[in-house]
């Protein structure tokens, strides 16, 4: 009996055994190897040059949260890609952005998707907020055989509570780490300079429409400082990805949307090319 | 020393189908309808938590009458399966076509392998095409037949007379109201002739939707909306007739 269930084309065991409602855990014990985590890596010298994605920010408004991201893909000092898309819905009520190594990154995304879905067809339920932050967080710690040969992925997770009825934000180390952010957060090569404005900028009684300003002006800035992000392009109308995750679920910007937003804060730049100020005191 | 007696291949396969079918014959009978915007998934069932259709992949459903561990497992194996080929591939490489003939092999094996109870499950695998035309049925018995279904399908204790019922009325291009109220009516008919109401609240439906926006277009009917949805088929006629007899029907809607 055993011996035939593959030449019956019939569903290997593994499939009905009940047990996980995870697809990682499922695909660990049926399909170990494909598995990001379980690659070995052949022994190399120096870092492997891979296109890398660059800066996301996060900020939290009243009933929800902003996540976005510039679309510059870098490999070394060129520009891989300019249109490139680093945030994602995870599912209806989170977004995923990733800066780091594009390749693994969109891979870890598209599991993470995934592992969503899975569980809420499986259960007929959705995780909890803070239960997928937790599945995140594992996700990146099985890629630290990666990260400490520079092919880090490091993560921004945020979404809408619907427990608690507001917007969170999680950010994340290459270990693994999880912490959740109040208020604003960013991720990347830009993300010093983005958070710098971000700091300036937020406030707790944001509207939706000023916490998308806000956040494309952060990325403003990160691609002023940092070259690794891109800044809105307007001669090829490639602008930044915005998405807004609220009570009513996840929605991306649309490209008319998006590039309003980075149009009116290009000419209030011309005239003031540093972006708005903050009061001294 | 005992001699064990010699029962025919026939014999054994007989007695096992029969077993399956009665089975399946006491649980209730659930329909699915292709109407103009997707494909509509009714059944009775008394438990808002314990469901007889779900979602197996963006444009896959699944509904399943008979026994309900064999079905879930069955149904998570389905998931499992389809979720594993969208990951190796790509979402549009996971079909109805493709599930349902793994569900074939895996019920034709069980039912013929001696070492194993036959599954008491009839299942239905339905996928939903871009236009009416590309929309799947398919029916999987318990044996591992696999059958071709267009425009509805019964399964469960009074499929037959369901199904007759519905070959008569249903048409293509149905408002999802008509054929809610097609399927309610159907599901109420008694085999002595006789109907039933049915409530609300006694109702699991779903929908394959192709003009949800979502690549997931799977979605369950509840509360205010089955509301409306009946109300608007007109499906609520009458009758507040014996209660008596609806529990009495509950234990006997086991017939053959």
């Amino acid at each position: 009996m055993e011996a035939n269930t593959r030449s019956t084309g019939r569903l290997p065991a593994a499939f009905l055994t009940p047990g996980s409602s995870s697809f990682v855990d499922f695909l660990s014990e049926h399909q170990p190897e494909l598995l990001p985590g379980n690659r070995q890596l052949p022994p190399t010298q120096g870092v492997i040059e891979a296109p890398h994605g660059t800066t996301i920010v996060g900020v939290t408004f009243p009933g929800g949260v902003v996540l976005a991201g510039d679309r510059r893909a870098t490999m070394g000092n060129v520009i891989a890609q300019r249109d490139i898309e680093k945030v994602f819905p995870a599912d209806e009520y989170s977004a995923v952005g990733m800066a780091g190594t594009a390749g693994l990154a969109i891979e870890m995304v598209k599991l993470f998707q995934l592992e969503l879905e899975h569980f809420e067809k499986v259960e007929g339920a959705q995780l909890s907020l803070e239960g997928k932050a937790n599945r995140l967080s594992t996700m990146i710690r099985q890629n630290l055989g990666m990260a400490m040969q520079g092919l880090a992925v490091v993560p921004i997770f945020a979404g809408y509570d619907v427990d608690r009825e507001k917007g969170r934000i999680f950010s994340y180390d290459v270990t693994g780490g999880r912490s959740e952010e109040h208020g604003f957060a960013a991720t990347g090569s830009g993300s010093i300079f983005a958070r710098g404005a971000m700091k300036k900028l937020f406030r707790d009684d944001l509207s939706e429409a000023e916490a998308t300003t806000l956040v494309v002006q952060a990325l403003y800035d990160a691609a002023d400082d940092d070259s690794a992000t891109g800044g809105p392009d307007v001669a090829r109308r490639i602008y930044p990805i915005v998405t807004v995750i609220t009570e009513s679920g996840f929605r991306r910007l649309s490209d008319d949307e998006s590039s309003e937003i980075a149009r009116s804060i290009l000419e209030r730049r011309l005239e003031q090319p540093d972006g708005p100020r903050a009061a001294l005191l | 020393m005992s001699t064990p007696f010699y029962v025919s291949p026939q014999q054994a396969m007989a007695d096992r189908a029969e077993y399956a079918r009665k089975g399946i014959a006491r649980g209730r009978s659930l329909v699915v309808l292709q109407y103009a915007d997707g494909i509509v998934f009714v059944g009775e069932n008394p438990s808002r938590a314990l469901h007889k259709f779900s979602e197996i992949y963006d444009r896959i459903g699944f509904a399943a009458a008979g026994k309900y561990n064999e079905y879930e497992n069955l149904r998570i194996g389905g998931v499992r399966y389809a979720d594993l080929r969208g990951y190796t591939y790509d979402r549009d490489d996971v079909t109805a076509r493709g599930l349902a003939n793994v569900y074939a092999q895996t019920l034709g094996t069980i039912f013929s392998s001696a070492a194993e109870k036959p599954y008491e499950v009839e299942l239905v695998v339905a996928e939903v095409g871009e236009t009416p035309e590309g929309d799947q049925i398919y029916r999987l018995p318990h044996d591992g037949s696999i059958v071709d279904e267009h425009g509805s399908v019964a399964v469960g204790g009074n499929a037959e007379l369901i199904s007759n019922y519905l070959d008569q009325r249903h048409q293509d291009g149905m408002s999802l109201a008509e054929a809610l109220k097609l399927a309610v009516q159907a599901l109420s008919r008694e085999s002595n002739g006789t109907q039933r109401e049915i409530p609300a609240e006694r109702l699991e439906v779903a929908v394959l939707d192709r003009t949800r926006p979502q690549s997931r277009k799977f979605k369950r009917i509840v509360g205010r909306q089955l509301a409306r949805l009946l109300e608007a088929g007109g499906a609520t006629t009458e009758a507040e007739s014996a209660d008596g007899a609806e529990d009495s029907e509950d234990s006997g809607g086991s017939e053959e």
